[in-house]
């Protein structure tokens, strides 16, 4: 199972899901209208650390959270 | 050292206490840049969502950055609201001489912007906005969007 986290303003509940890439999650995310508007602007971290590649592989319980555009201070 | 403090930082005792844990440390320079919340726009203050786990990561990075310069980083920041003419971020660059401190103060913040992921929302007539326009996609961003 791998945990699907939504921060900052993206008004989303965690998910959970069955997936073994960020393909899979890419696809399942693009057919979502709550989020699908944010997947552009947005950056992606496995168990809190950047990714800069769907291929990154999966394990079960991995976290995966998705960071909308920043502005701190 | 990073601290989150739950709304307005207390810039007078934040910065006398960064200059006495430093004041025996041999350091020439203690440059610090604090962030104040301005009227514009009509809004009544600003809130902050924090995600700690990736800002401490980041946070060390820089640290690291700055001992090897033989500078060392302190930084606050707000979570919540913070209402007009409060401050919501203090950075501190400290270093044997001022040019490393100058320069490390404007990359710091300026990657800060960038990159730490901290949220701003404008406060405005009982509502609380995202700041969209103001904001910066993370380098790297974009990667769950692509068609495949």
């Amino acid at each position: 199972m791998i945990k699907v986290e939504f921060l900052g303003p993206i008004q989303k509940p965690t998910l959970e899901l069955e997936i073994q890439n960020l393909n899979e999650l890419a696809a399942i995310l693009q057919a979502d209208a709550e989020v699908s508007d944010w997947l552009d602007s947005c950056a992606v971290a496995v168990n809190d650390t950047l990714v800069s590649s769907l291929e990154a592989p999966l394990k079960d319980g991995d976290r995966i959270s998705l960071l909308p555009p920043v502005c701190g201070g | 050292m990073l601290s989150i403090h739950n709304g307005a930082l207390n810039v007078p005792h934040i910065l006398k206490e960064w200059y006495e844990e430093e004041s025996h440390s041999n350091y020439g320079a203690y440059i610090p840049f604090v962030g104040t919340v301005r009227s514009e726009d009509g809004i009544d203050g600003l809130s902050f969502d924090v995600y700690e786990p990736i800002l401490y990561r980041w946070f060390h990075e820089w640290e690291e950055k700055a001992t090897k310069l033989g500078a060392k980083i302190k930084m606050a920041h707000s979570l919540g609201d913070v209402m007009l003419h409060e401050s919501s971020y203090i950075a501190a660059v400290f270093s044997p001489k001022r040019r490393v401190a100058l320069e490390l103060i404007d990359e710091f913040v300026e990657d800060f912007k960038a990159s730490a992921p901290i949220w701003k929302y404008d406060l405005k007539d009982g509502k609380r906005i995202y700041a969209k326009d103001r904001s910066t996609a993370i380098s790297g961003s974009g990667i769950l969007g692509a068609k495949q």
